[in-house]
């Protein structure tokens, strides 16, 4: 029998969990997890459904069938009609290519996220942000005056300032070649590190996920493995 | 330059023209974006009858306007029963027959502005807290503004030049629904018009060179406003 403190913080560090069916047409996801806090990675081959699946936990899908609870708060339950919309999730998802708002500034871009919350849910604020990944300099600029890189760290930060639940990666540095993923992965680290937001890292490249991920789940024809 | 009754003529037709550029700007934006972005049962429908007015004879929707709203049209008689207004034979019938005739100019270069912004930005507002209509107004509606503009712009210029339609449901009555094409129709079946004919048809090129050129600067301040010729070799 484990104690009761032992308990507590099993529950207290299980902060996802999701059984969810979708199908269309022929490609059928079904995919069971229970995701711990710190940095999970999912691995797969293109095509497996690994933007879907983060989709699906973002609220942009909605599953055929399932449940999915963050902390103990029912997102999904198709049985009971449960469907919390993405905007009331407060899960940011960072795109592969950054999808940052070409019509306004980086700044803008930024506080995007920010401006939806209330203040009193608000856990950083833009010089903390600027500082941690080192885009101070390019607040007055547009996204279309961005490098690949600059624009995934703005994208990262766009993130962050909505101070998230849960920070769900798609896949953030396939739009980038080898240096500046070297460049970039640390920052990831570092957000991880110093933010402690859970993170759900999406990505096909093995390497990537191991240097980032406490854990690594891999997604097979449209199934989750350990 | 102009006596007064060709000034009469211009002032109502920028009037009617402005009027039916404003009713079209916000149902032709949310017609645009839906046939963009929604799949629907029925929907041919919806885009057969928006482009019908392009086909047709003009003389034809104002006709059918004219069943539809005169005083002896089931809408026509329930409008004037209910708020008093009557269409038929007065100016803002010819704001309708010119909206209707210049809708799908407007909802054209709407629907493609839709058409291209790519949707996982709306996607990404809603993953940053924004509803769909915070989204729909902070992301989608500013990127499709040129396309907006540019039909707007279109949609003014047909107006201004409205004749078929306007004849037929409204009529040649000056002063109330005599806009300039009629007006210059008018001046060619008198005898002495001949002049007077000249000098609008001369005014109407001038006002459709003016509203493309507008409509070319303002797409182009939009664009640029947007971000869109932000081209600059990245560095990395």
């Amino acid at each position: 029998m484990p104690s009761g403190a032992s308990v507590t913080s099993i529950i207290k560090s299980r902060v996802l969990s999701f059984d969810l069916i979708f199908r269309r047409g022929d490609f059928h996801l079904h995919a069971a997890a229970k995701i711990e806090s710190g940095a999970t990675g999912i691995c797969g081959p293109s095509g497996c459904g690994k933007s879907t699946l983060l989709a699906l936990i973002a609220g942009l899908l909605r599953p055929d069938a399932g449940v999915l609870s963050f902390r103990g708060e029912t997102l999904v339950e198709t049985s009971r009609r449960v469907f919390v919309p993405a905007w009331l999730r407060h899960f940011a998802l960072v795109f592969q290519d950054g999808q940052l708002f070409p019509h306004l500034s980086v700044k803008d871009n930024l506080l995007y996220g920010y401006r939806c919350r209330s203040s009193d849910d608000r856990r950083f604020d833009l010089t903390q942000v600027l500082d941690l990944l080192e885009i101070g300099p390019l607040v007055g600029r547009r996204p279309g005056q961005l490098s690949g890189g600059e624009r995934q760290r703005v994208a990262l930060g766009r993130a962050l300032l909505y101070s998230p639940r849960m920070l769900l990666l798609d896949e953030p540095l396939a739009s980038l070649d080898e240096r500046l993923k070297q460049q970039i992965l640390p920052f990831l680290k570092r957000v991880k590190d110093e933010t402690g937001i859970p993170m759900l890292y999406v990505s096909h490249t093995h390497s990537e996920v191991e240097f980032l991920a406490d854990r690594t789940l891999r997604l097979e024809e449209g199934r989750l493995v350990a | 330059m102009l006596t007064p009754e060709e000034w009469e003529a211009l002032r109502l037709s920028a009037r009617v023209a402005l009027w039916a550029t404003a009713v079209c700007i916000p149902a032709g934006t949310f017609v645009g974006w839906l046939l963009a972005r929604r799949h629907f049962r029925g929907k041919f429908l919806v885009e057969a009858l928006v482009q019908l007015p392009m086909v047709l004879p003009p003389v034809v929707p104002g006709y059918a306007l004219l069943l539809l709203l005169g005083a002896r049209g089931p809408i026509g008689h329930w409008l004037e029963a209910t708020f008093g207004i009557v269409l038929a034979f007065t100016w803002k019938g010819a704001v309708v027959a010119s909206a209707v005739m210049a809708f799908p100019l407007l909802v054209q270069p709407v629907r493609v502005a839709f058409r291209m912004i790519d949707t996982r930005l709306e996607q990404a507002a809603t993953t940053l807290g924004a509803t769909p209509w915070n989204a729909f107004v902070t992301v989608a509606l500013p990127l499709a503004l040129p396309g907006v503009l540019a039909g707007a712009v279109l949609c003014f210029s047909r107006s201004l030049g409205e004749f078929g339609a306007t004849m037929a449901f409204v009529g040649n009555i000056p002063g109330e629904t005599r806009t300039l094409p009629l007006a210059i129709y008018s001046f060619m079946q008198l005898p002495d018009g001949e002049a007077a004919a000249m000098r609008l048809a001369l005014l109407s090129i001038a006002l459709a060179v003016v509203a493309l050129a507008v409509s070319h600067w303002m797409t182009r301040r939009a664009e640029r406003r947007l971000g869109y010729l932000d081209h600059q070799v990245p560095r990395a």
